[in-house]
């Protein structure tokens, strides 16, 4: 029992010195840059969760292979520290506080989701660590007057935005009615205040208004109120859950709407899981391979969703270009500070005005990237079933033309 | 507030057979969950997460081209077995303690499942295609999926089934004897501890036909089992335990209740309505019982 004993204090000090000896990194140490990152490695974000970790790792890689970071003459590497935040908004907060207290990072990247981002926010903030963050778009995140706080995407309202806008248009000028529901998260509640808003603006009326509860899974009575009411545009956003019942409801219950916009439809991989039932669904996304940005390291989103796919053995979602335009900024913001001081490539990183394979980059007073429309693509299948998502708004990135209205089931 | 649902018949009929349909499918796995409950007087909480497990074997199936509606054969076989090792595992050290002891070890055992389904399957949200069409009625104004009508059927099925075995068969006879009192069916013979392992095993396989049935009708995610642990409970307690055609009843009720309340008050209200309803059945009972304590008196 002794021997036992003195065996277990000897490894737990032998643990205890190692953990206090591995994490002592410093924000640059020799020729790297040391960012943190908490990720959901495991939790109910882990999918979304690699695809962030593996845009960062993509976009570390390139910056690094292709010269590094220029900073007083001297070239630097980016390395990240991950830690998994179990999908858990209090670890996070936990987690960023590690980061920062004990591993001296003074730089930060994001985590997955809104939910997480709001966590971590105030903890960087308090300590004046500038982060860039890829995958909270929560308006909420963009009117609390953080300063380190930078996203490089378009915040949630303006998310199908762009669907009503469009809507509006081919009805004439004229206002539209709007039926919709959602999901009662702080993301999918923010989308729904930029349909609010879309509504006022053209005059559109919203004749169903529909909370979704967390435990989506059937929306059974909101279709039936829609095919009673007939509205001119049904917009769901309920994440990958809301995306995947809803078109399983609709072609099952054949609800016929001439426009029908969602969110989250890449991730939940709609056209693969539904097959021609997605067909004609319009979804907003940050980005989509076909656009034409363009910057020196990844060339343009073709080259790396090709790039992409070769490193990890799939098609990159948004998530991922966004992520790895996140490494983007930073190492441009580096450059142009030219130091390593923290407000220094703060305000370096708030006068960021350039342009990414993923979009153009431009931060509000909040922290959001006003430079960045979203999109609008629309599911489309050939005869034999297979299904694309073509981009068909905004007109300037069009790859193929917007069919409307959505053709009725009894004629499909 | 909204009376749509009154304004038309054509919705009130609607509202009422998705209702029902649900409900039958709730229900089947509250069957489970009411005849562990009455055999081993153990709630287990992780009976939504043998749902889900049961949904993701007939997912697989549907992956690998095998039609996901052959999952409510191969899913209860599996999950059969799945019960009976977590029988042996856990639930036969917890089974003759309080009840609170075996909530917390199924609560564990919920975490777990959902933990190791997140890992081995991913946290992305999949659903099986059946590819059964729809049933248009009265003039096209009711629609209602075959899927539904399926998983309804199919609970059916297995329901009547399982009633005719508790009925006929020596172990059916066991397991009854066991839930009336242990000890005596002990001493007559009966080995209690293979009852409790059949009767595990039996709540697992109903499991695993409900879950495949789910996978065809709505979406599997693996932390999606909770919802259905809290229904099916809320089924049992509405009807009480022992009482098989009351859980089938209370399933079909609380379905219609749940569809009714979402037109009437909103999405929003439609779980929280049952949870109400749940609060004010309890009282009622209680209320009841108070009064005949008096009256007894």
């Amino acid at each position: 029992m002794k021997i036992k004993n003195i065996l277990i204090t000897f490894v737990s000090a032998m643990a205890l010195l190692f953990s206090t000896s591995v994490v002592s990194f410093a924000k640059v140490v020799g020729d790297k840059i040391i960012l943190g990152a908490a990720i959901s490695l495991t939790g109910k974000y882990s999918s979304n969760g690699v695809h962030t970790q593996n845009g960062y790792n993509m976009a570390v890689d390139r910056i690094n292979s292709m010269g590094g970071v220029k900073v007083g003459g001297k070239t630097y590497k980016f390395d990240i520290i991950y830690y998994d935040d179990e999908s858990n908004p209090k670890r996070a907060a936990q987690l960023a506080e590690r980061l920062i207290s004990q591993d001296k990072v003074e730089f930060m990247l994001g985590p997955y989701s809104s939910g997480l981002t709001k966590a971590i926010a105030p903890v960087t903030e308090k300590y004046g660590v500038p982060m860039v963050e890829a995958n909270g778009a929560s308006r909420s995140l963009f009117t609390k007057g953080y300063k380190y706080l930078f996203a490089v995407l378009a915040p949630a309202n303006l998310y199908l935005d762009v669907a009503i806008r469009t809507a509006v248009e081919l009805n004439g000028g004229k206002g539209v009615r709007i039926a919709q529901a959602f999901e009662q998260d702080a993301f999918s509640q923010d989308v729904r205040l930029g349909i609010l808003d879309a509504a006022k603006e053209t005059g559109s009326e919203i004749i169903i208004d529909d909370k979704l509860p967390k435990e989506l899974n059937d929306m059974a009575a909101t279709l039936v109120k829609v095919k009673q009411m007939k509205p001119d545009v049904l917009v769901v956003s309920g994440h990958t859950k809301g995306a995947l019942t809803a078109i399983r409801q609709i072609s099952e219950m054949k609800v016929d709407v001439p426009m029908l916009a969602m969110t989250h439809c890449d991730a939940a991989k709609l056209s693969k899981q539904h097959g021609k039932n997605s067909q004609y669904a319009l979804c907003a996304s940050q980005w989509h391979k076909t656009l034409t940005y363009k910057d020196d390291f990844f060339k343009d989103g073709m080259t790396y969703a090709a790039d992409f796919e070769k490193e990890f053995g799939y098609d990159p979602p948004y998530q991922s270009a966004e992520s790895s335009a996140a490494l983007l900024v930073f190492k441009d913001a580096f450059e142009r500070a030219n130091t390593f001081d923290q407000k220094k490539v703060r305000d370096a990183l708030a006068a960021t005005n350039m342009q990414t394979f993923y979009g153009n980059i431009k931060f509000a007073p909040g922290g959001q990237n006003v430079d960045k429309p979203m999109v609008l693509f629309q599911v489309m299948c050939d005869d034999a079933g297979k299904c694309e998502n073509k981009v068909v708004a905004p007109l300037k990135w069009a790859s193929a033309e917007l069919i409307h209205p959505v053709p009725k089931w009894s004629e499909r | 507030m909204d009376f749509l649902v009154f304004q038309y018949p054509m919705i009130t009929i609607q509202a009422c057979l998705d209702g029902l349909l649900l409900g039958i499918l709730f229900a089947l796995i509250a069957y489970g969950m009411a005849l562990q409950w009455g055999v081993m007087n153990i709630i287990n909480i992780a009976q939504g997460d043998l749902v889900i497990l049961g949904g993701y074997i007939a997912y697989f199936m549907y992956l690998y081209g095998i039609h996901p509606a052959w999952g409510v054969i191969v899913s209860p076989i599996i999950m059969y077995f799945v019960g009976i090792a977590i029988y042996k595992l856990v639930i036969n050290k917890v089974v003759d303690r309080d009840l609170f002891i075996s909530i917390l070890a199924t609560f564990g055992i919920s975490i777990l499942f959902m933990q190791l389904m997140n890992f081995a399957f991913g946290a992305d949200v999949v659903l099986a295609n059946s590819g059964y069409g729809t049933t248009m009625l009265f003039d096209n104004n009711v629609v209602l999926p075959n899927s539904k009508i399926f998983s309804a059927f199919i609970s059916i099925v297995f329901a009547i089934c399982l009633v005719v075995y508790m009925k006929r068969s020596k172990l059916g006879r066991a397991i009854r004897a066991t839930a009336q009192n242990a000890r005596a069916a002990k001493i007559l013979g009966v080995d209690t501890e293979k009852v409790y392992a059949a009767t595990f095993g039996i709540n697992a396989a109903l499991c695993g036909v409900a879950g495949a049935l789910i996978s065809i009708t709505f979406t599997i995610h693996p932390y999606m089992g909770l919802p259905y642990t809290i229904r099916s409970f809320m089924i049992v307690i509405v009807a009480g335990l022992g009482n098989l055609p009351g859980v089938a009843m209370s399933g079909m009720g609380l379905g219609i209740f749940e569809e009714f309340a979402d037109y009437i008050l909103g999405t929003e209200f439609r779980i929280g309505s049952v949870f109400l309803l749940l609060v004010l059945i309890l009282v009622y009972r209680r209320f009841k019982l108070s009064r005949k304590r008096e009256y007894l008196k």
